[in-house]
């Protein structure tokens, strides 16, 4: 509420004078109901004038109705998308038939349904029903969640490959995809684990839903939002036209949680339909670098150093966690910066100690100058609750950040070490094969492969060029 | 041959235990967030929430209008009829200084003009009018609701489930400095406030 001006009681108090002066019902009674319970200007009685109603019920049940139906053909949409799409990458091989579907769920699960309800903000919800019991969580955000984990588990991370409208949007930008380097994907990808750590911990403490509030697409979806959003949006898909699908790999916590799963899943996408022949040419097609070439076997004196290596790290897994932990916990300041509370404690703290130093100092102006009094101030002095009250809820939601905070430390830390650890181990390949836990079954790389280009008939004239570039391999 | 056959198996077991455990972990995640403290009964469409505007915290700092990820707010003014004063002198329709006593638009404190103004009747002198809210053109500014709150109050704003998208974050829930926004039973998403529902004696709602 901004300031009222300063002729403005004066004002008030004639016009609540004339107001109850005129007013027919007698002074005594209408004083007291004000005072007690009632508005202070009576309900005046009219000779035909009906009174209308706000009764909202029957608009209320109609659009509620309508909505719980459309969530569960959402849902309907999710389970036949992840189907499709799981068809379309492991048994069809289809590339077109999984960009068909992407174009189908950005338009559906995009566009027309503007982002929400999606898996990746579900995580939140499904943090905070689990953290908070005053929050239910509706069954179909529950489905959300679930569904695309178990279909992972099952079939790989075909969920993002056409029915999750992020990746959608990003796939269909990807024209000129560039080849990041190892070293900065793997630490680029480390960011993915971060994110959904710092997400679950603001979201159990009830201090924000994060990844909702930094959804670089919905903003495009809904075709309105905050300008700063879409300007991160638009960064975001210019971005991908070069580096493939920059928030799945590089952000999105979901994703981080699917590439868990994936690498587990019961079936996978595979780059050749039969036996790889080795011919290399599937080698630069992935731009997402989720293609493993076959390794090279080490040779034998190196062995005691990467054992070495392994143990070191292995050793080094607890300090990182423990560190991490420490730092987490000291990180209690920054993240409560996020939570409203605690922001709106400090600043009646510093409200207070301003006002004593005003009170102690007799020759200034005792008075809070009007202009350093906040929208937030404003609405705790009108409505808030006691100041004892608020340091209270302000001092246990710290507590709680300052756990959640060591928790994140701590994730992040096993988060690093298992990275480490999983840099040095070597597996031998003879194949090239997808990365389960980067492949986003995208099917780009079927094209690539002579034995798919012999089965599928996309080349016509594939035998002479087939043979002879497997006889010079 | 054999010792790479026993290899295999060892990792096909591995995979096994660890995909049993990947299901036991979302099931168990799953199952724990949907009956936490609640009954199986509640794990159903009664769940849905949408976002509210308690209209007791709320201060009409004016938020609401700018912060909707909606070109136009999904906030609008309600009037609720039962609680207004039918005063001459509206102080949600008029400035507090200024003014002249007709609905001229310079003497509108509502800047889209939506606050309607009509003549109900004449009564020992005094005269009454209703005021209402023309939808459309209100922009969920606030400033009859902050006039209003001066006198009797009965001007609040809402959040309307026919606009509100119902994002999972809302963006005026995190800009609204008095924290008067909060998820509300999606069948019951309208809040009034506590002098309106003693008039209506529908006692007090959940805290």
């Amino acid at each position: 509420m901004r300031r009222l001006p300063r002729n403005f009681i004066p004002i008030l108090a004639v016009i609540c004078v004339a107001a109850c002066a005129v007013v027919f019902v007698d002074f005594g009674g209408t004083v007291a109901s004000a005072s007690a319970e009632g508005p202070p200007i009576p309900l005046p009685e009219f000779t035909e004038y009906k009174i209308p109603d706000n009764d909202f019920s029957e608009q209320i049940t109609k659009e509620t109705g309508s909505s719980l139906k459309r969530e569960y053909l959402d849902l309907g949409a999710l389970v036949v998308g992840i189907l499709l799409a799981s068809l379309f990458a492991l048994v069809i091989r289809s590339r077109r038939g999984l960009l068909l579907l992407a174009v189908v769920s950005l338009a559906w699960l995009g566009f027309w349904r503007e982002g929400c309800v999606c898996a990746i903000g579900a995580i939140q919800n499904v943090t905070l029903a689990v953290a908070n019991p005053d929050y239910a969580i509706p069954a179909v955000v529950l489905a959300f969640f679930t569904i695309p984990l178990i279909s992972t588990l099952l079939f790989g991370r075909t969920f993002c490959a056409a029915v999750c409208p992020l990746g959608a949007i990003q796939e269909l930008v990807a024209l000129r995809p560039v080849k990041v380097p190892k070293w900065l994907d793997h630490a680029l990808g480390l960011f993915a684990y971060v994110y959904l750590g710092l997400a679950v911990a603001l979201a159990a403490t009830g201090t924000a839903f994060l990844i909702c509030r930094y959804d670089p697409f919905v903003a495009f979806f809904r075709r309105t939002g905050d300008t700063n959003m879409l300007i991160f949006g638009g960064c975001f898909l210019l971005l991908g036209v070069f580096v493939a699908r920059p928030y799945c790999r590089y952000l999105c916590p979901y994703g981080a949680l699917l590439g868990i799963l994936s690498k587990l899943s019961w079936r996978h996408l595979k780059i050749p339909p039969t036996d790889c022949i080795n011919c290399r040419l599937c080698e630069d097609s992935c731009p997402y670098g989720a293609i493993d070439e076959p390794t090279v076997d080490q040779s034998l004196d190196k062995r005691p150093q990467a054992r070495r290596r392994l143990v070191c790290l292995l050793l080094l897994l607890p300090p990182l966690i423990g560190g991490g932990a420490l730092l987490g916990i000291m990180c209690e300041k920054p993240l409560g910066q996020l939570d409203p509370t605690i922001c709106l404690a400090e600043e009646v703290r510093a409200d207070i100690a301003k006002q004593e130093a005003a009170a102690d100092d007799t020759t200034a102006d005792v008075d809070v100058p009007e202009e350093e009094i906040t929208d937030t101030l404003d609405a705790f002095r009108t409505t808030g609750p006691t100041v004892e009250k608020l340091f209270e809820q302000a001092a246990e939601k710290s507590n709680m950040l300052r756990t959640a905070g060591g928790w994140l430390g701590a994730w992040i830390g096993l988060v690093l070490g298992i990275k480490l650890i999983h840099l040095s181990i070597r597996r031998k390949r003879t194949d090239y094969q997808p990365v389960r836990a980067n492949c986003v079954s995208c099917g780009r790389c079927f094209w690539y492969c002579p034995n798919e280009t012999d089965i599928q008939r996309l080349v016509p004239i594939q035998t002479a060029d087939t043979n002879t570039t497997r006889e010079e391999q | 041959m054999a010792n790479s056959q026993d290899k295999f198996d060892r990792r096909a077991f591995v995979a096994n235990v660890a995909r049993c455990a990947s299901v036991l972990g979302i099931g168990g995640t799953a199952a724990w967030a949907a009956l936490k403290d609640h009954t199986p009964e509640s794990l159903r469409e009664s769940n849905e929430t949408r976002w509210q505007i308690d209209p007791d915290k709320c201060t009409a700092c004016g938020n609401c209008e700018t912060h909707c990820v909606l070109d136009l707010s999904a906030v609008k003014a309600m009037q609720f009829f039962k609680m207004c004063g039918y005063c001459d002198v509206c102080t949600g329709y008029f400035p507090t200084s200024g003014y002249e006593l007709d609905s001229g638009a310079e003497n509108e404190l509502c800047p889209t003009g939506a606050v309607i103004r009509n003549h109900i009747e004449n009564k020992a002198g005094v005269r009454y009018f209703e005021y209402t809210i023309d939808e459309p053109r209100c922009v969920g500014c606030g400033k009859c609701v902050e006039g209003c709150a001066l006198m009797n109050g009965s001007l609040y704003l809402q959040i309307r489930h026919d606009r509100c998208v119902n994002c999972n974050e809302c963006a005026i829930e995190a800009a609204c400095p008095a924290q008067a926004i909060r998820r509300v039973p999606a069948d019951d998403p309208y809040l009034l406030k506590k002098t309106a529902r003693d008039i209506l004696g529908k006692g007090s709602e959940d805290a």
